[in-house]
Parts: structure tokens; C-alpha cells; sequence
């Protein structure tokens, strides 16, 4: 009878998941701690193919941590312990022996611009330079390609030579997000990409999003409520280490929320 | 308002004399270089010629050039460095690249620290039983080279280590998160960031290697050799030695001849600092971050 329930529950999720698309990533049980510590506790929920999901709540909830498990950062901090399930494209990222092909296919971007110590065009060419790609005019392309829809082109395209660490803030968060899609990922993970951007800047890169979601899936953590919800299809609000709800990023916002703490965050209350 | 109040009065006055103590101290320190680089010059200069560097000794080394112990010397100096330098940088990208903070790599921290306080005679002695006898390549340069060697490795791997730390640990992140491995990153990114911090520790060390007399004069450097050395399997003569040589072992030296190798030899290490920091002058003014 049990039995019976739980797989009335997993049909119930599937077929929800199939009239929104095919899953591109599923937590299950999800447990992060630094040294004993623990940051996020029993996440569970899933992300689907051409959306932008976004993870919502202040500082501390939680949300870079689940960001770096997805993209199996616990390799980099010996600190951090993942307990759990996460399926990225039916596959168990917990288990899986080619970590590098895995963070290849994940394009993440921090709320800090990180310009590599190289040129503007190297930035770009690097990902494609470590998957074999070393034809001048096929890096040219990718270069080109990345750096328009990542918004900046028209202003380096005349100085690919000089260093990327040179450029102002804004730019070098442009260039992180077109070094991140030169890798061509699936998926795209924004942490707090606005933080060291301006106004300006931050609309642009919006825009771009919204037409990247045709060709990858993005999730995106923010400390913005309002910039999830001018982008987000679903969000997740994250508080102190707990996923507390999941929905539809209008639901959230129109006060269909299932928690209060949500409704308070949301509405400003806290955080 | 601004009044000065005794108490004031009294902080100045021993601002003042902090200051001035602290001024004196520095020239202090100043003193021994000048003295000794004038001394050099006032009683070895007379000898210097093209003639001294590029001829033998001759009469007993009372007379003649250096050319065998300047010689002698940039060939254990290369022997050294073509031996340390890729070892110790070698074990540096391993330590601060690839190694987690285990015990296995704080015995080796240890050991580097410990092999930096051996003090040098220890290190002669240990070349002597280890390459001039045990691996039986005699007294010779490559004996000569591989003990300066083994004594200078742990300033480069520190140095070099000290140059890979200075590299942003975000720079590493960053090409980890786009899959490459941290071979590619530390060719791509790390290494090209790093060595003009690495070269110039390098160079430094040359200076070092080049005074050393303690490690080479049982291993390789000789007394008195009429001939160059003709390969690494030779013994040869060495700039440090033959100071001391003529200095305290051969009579009727004119008092010039060990002030003007002294001089060659400090003019050596000079010349090699000055490079090493004009190097260092010209990454920082093309420096990426």
C-alpha cells in the first residue's frame, strides 16, 4: 500500500514534468555541510530543458552551494561534503568518472568577473582551444559568435588583442558569460551575475538570457526578487538552508505560495 | 585650539627619536656594502683587464689571469641550475598545484625546510659520498654541479612556489569549471602567469651558486689545474676556490691578485641581481591582473 502511494507520486511527478518538457535536471535529497556544518539540507526538486529557473533568498539560504554540487565544486574544497542525488541529464553527477566532460557541458558565471590573465579573444578561445579546436578561423567564429550574444562585441571588436582583466567591471562580467558560452553548454548557472554590474549593463545581459533559453537551460540565483521575476519561468525561494517552495515564478509572485516565509521574502519583509 | 600640550611635545620627541634610530640602523646596514665594494675597487681594481679575465695563472698563480676558475665557474653554476632548476620547479607545480594538504605532503615540507638549514660543509660531504663516490662520477664538474644542486633546491622550490601562490586562485576555478584539467590549466593559465616570478628566483639563485666554495672544493673544484675542463667529467677551477687559494695557501701573492678575484666574483653576483630585477621590472609593467 505504501509501495503503491510513492509510485503514485513519482507518475504524478512525471506526467508533470512531461506537459513542461523533458527534465534537464533532477535533485533528490540533496545535502550539503562544510566541515560538519551543514548548508543545505534534503533539496529536492527538478529543472527543465529550455527554462529559466531561478533560486531566490538571502545570503546564506544556501544557493551558491547547490550550484557548485551541480557542477561538482566539492572536487575543488575538500571542506565541502554532497550527500545525494543529482541527475543531470539522467545521469548521476555523483558517479560519474569524467568530471571534466561534465563541467564542459555547464557554463557558470560568479557575481564576481573573473577576466583570465589573457587576451579578450583568448578568454573566448580557451574553452574551445581545450575541447581540440585550434583552426584560427573556426576560433574566429566562436569568438565572434560568443562575444555578440553575450552583448559585447561592438565594444571589444576592435581591441581582441588587449588583456581581458583590463576591462571594467561590466564588460569582464560580459566577457565571463561569453567564455561561458563558448563552452556551448547545456546548461547556464548564474550566481548573482548583476552584483558588480550596472543598471544598463544588467537590462542587456537580461535581454540576452532570454533568448539564450531557446538553445540551453539557465538556472540563475539572485539576490534580486524582481530580476526573477522579469526572468524566471519556475523559482525556488531558499532560506537558511532549506528549499521552502517551489512554483511557478508567477505563482510566487501573485501570492499562490503554499509558505509564508515565501510571501514574506517576496513582498520584502525580510532578507 | 592646536595648542601643543606637553603631552604632545613628548610624543614628538620620541617620534623624533624612533625615527632617527631607525635611520641609523639602515645606513648601518649600508656601511659593510660600501666598504667592502670601495676596499675591493681601491686594491683589486689595478689588475682588472680583458687580460686577467681571458688568461691562465701563471708563476704559482702569483701572476697571470683566471680564465680556468671563471670558467670553471660558470660550468658548475649551468651543471647546478640544468639540475635544479627543473626538479625543484617540477616539485613546486606538484606541491602548490596538485597535492592536498596531507601528511604525506607536510613530511615533505618539512623535509624541504630541513634540507634548506643543512649548512654547507654538511652538503660538501654528503656530494662527496653520494656522487663522487657512490654513483663514481669522481671529483669532477658534474659532482661539483649536482651538490650545489641539491643545496640551492630548496630556495627554488620555495621561490617558485611563492610565484604560483601569487597566481588568483579564481583564475583556476575558473578554467576547472569549463572541464579543463589542472594540467591545462597550469599550462594555459597558471605557468604563463607565474614565470617571470619563477625565472627571476632563478636567477637569484645563480648569484648564490656562484660564491659557494664550501660544496664544490671537495667535489670537483680543483687547486690548480694547468688545462679548461673539457667535459662534465672533469675536475676544474673555480672562482670561489681559487680566492681562497691565493688568499691564504700561495706565497708571494701581489696584495691585487685576491682583491681583483674577489672583485670578478662580486661583480658576477651583481650583475646577475641587476638582471634579475630589471626582469622583474619589466613583467611588473606588463603585469596582467
Amino acid at each position: 500500500m505504501v509501495d503503491m502511494s510513492i509510485n503514485l507520486a513519482a507518475a504524478d511527478m512525471m506526467m508533470a514534468s512531461l506537459a513542461q518538457g523533458p527534465v534537464k535536471l533532477g535533485v533528490t535529497d540533496l545535502n550539503i555541510s562544510y566541515g560538519g556544518i551543514p548548508a543545505l539540507r534534503d533539496v529536492n526538486l527538478t529543472v527543465k530543458e529550455h527554462e529559466i529557473f531561478s533560486i531566490i533568498g538571502p545570503a546564506n539560504a544556501g544557493k551558491t552551494s547547490f550550484l557548485k554540487a551541480l557542477n561538482r565544486m566539492d572536487t575543488f574544497n575538500t571542506n565541502m561534503k554532497v550527500a545525494g542525488e543529482i541527475l543531470f541529464n539522467g545521469l548521476n553527477v555523483r558517479n560519474l568518472k569524467n568530471i571534466y566532460a561534465l563541467r564542459s557541458r555547464i557554463g557558470v558565471v560568479f557575481p564576481l568577473p573573473v577576466g583570465l590573465p589573457l587576451t579578450i579573444y583568448e578568454n573566448v578561445a580557451l574553452s574551445p582551444r581545450l575541447r581540440g579546436i585550434n583552426k584560427t578561423s573556426d576560433l574566429d567564429v566562436i569568438v565572434e559568435r560568443c562575444l555578440t550574444r553575450a552583448a559585447l562585441w561592438d565594444e571589444v571588436k576592435d581591441r581582441l588583442d588587449s588583456l581581458g582583466s583590463l576591462l571594467s567591471g561590466g564588460q569582464q562580467q560580459r566577457l565571463t558569460i561569453a567564455r561561458a558560452l563558448s563552452q556551448e553548454p547545456d546548461l547556464l548557472m548564474l550566481d548573482e551575475f548583476s552584483i558588480a554590474v550596472d543598471p544598463v549593463t544588467t537590462m542587456r545581459i537580461e535581454n540576452v538570457l532570454k533568448e539564450l533559453k531557446q538553445d540551453m537551460t539557465i538556472i540563475l540565483v539572485t539576490n534580486l526578487v524582481q530580476q526573477a521575476r522579469r526572468l524566471a519561468d519556475r523559482t525556488a525561494f531558499f532560506l537558511e538552508g532549506e528549499c521552502v517552495e517551489v512554483g511557478k515564478t508567477e505563482d510566487l509572485f501573485t501570492g499562490a505560495v503554499k509558505d509564508q516565509r515565501t510571501r514574506d521574502y517576496v513582498e520584502g519583509k525580510f532578507g | 585650539m592646536f595648542a601643543e600640550s606637553p603631552l604632545n611635545v613628548r610624543n614628538k620627541r620620541i617620534e623624533n627619536l624612533f625615527r632617527i634610530l631607525f635611520l641609523m640602523m639602515t645606513i648601518l646596514l649600508i656601511i659593510p656594502v660600501v666598504v667592502i665594494l670601495a676596499t675591493l675597487i681601491a686594491k683589486g681594481g689595478s689588475i682588472i683587464s680583458i687580460d686577467f679575465l681571458f688568461t691562465d695563472p701563471t708563476n704559482g698563480m702569483t701572476a697571470g689571469g683566471i680564465f680556468p676558475a671563471l670558467l670553471g665557474t660558470v660550468w658548475i653554476v649551468a651543471v647546478a641550475l640544468l639540475a635544479s632548476v627543473p626538479l625543484g620547479v617540477a616539485a613546486a607545480i606538484y606541491l602548490n598545484e596538485y597535492a592536498g594538504d596531507n601528511w604525506f605532503t607536510r613530511i615533505i615540507q618539512l623535509a624541504i625546510i630541513n634540507l634548506a638549514g643543512v649548512p654547507s660543509i654538511v652538503h660538501a660531504l654528503f656530494g662527496v659520498g653520494a656522487f663522487v663516490i657512490f654513483f663514481g662520477f669522481g671529483t669532477s664538474i658534474l659532482a661539483a654541479g649536482l651538490t650545489l644542486a641539491i643545496m640551492t633546491l630548496p630556495v627554488v622550490i620555495v621561490s617558485t612556489r611563492e610565484s604560483l601562490r601569487a597566481v588568483p586562485q579564481a583564475f583556476r576555478e575558473a578554467c576547472w569549471n569549463m572541464g579543463a584539467t589542472r594540467w591545462q590549466t597550469i599550462r594555459r593559465v597558471v605557468l604563463p602567469n607565474a614565470v617571470s616570478g619563477i625565472l627571476t628566483g632563478v636567477i637569484l639563485e645563480v648569484s648564490r651558486t656562484a660564491g659557494e666554495t664550501a660544496p664544490i672544493m671537495f667535489t670537483g673544484a680543483a687547486f690548480f689545474l694547468p688545462f679548461l675542463p673539457q667535459s662534465v667529467f672533469d675536475q676544474t677551477m673555480a672562482l670561489s676556490l681559487h680566492l681562497f687559494v691565493v688568499a691564504t695557501q700561495v706565497p708571494g701573492v701581489p696584495e691585487n691578485l685576491p682583491f681583483g678575484v674577489a672583485l670578478v666574483l662580486i661583480a658576477m653576483v651583481l650583475l646577475m641581481n641587476s638582471i634579475s630585477i630589471a626582469f622583474r621590472m619589466y613583467l611588473r609593467g606588463k603585469k596582467k591582473w
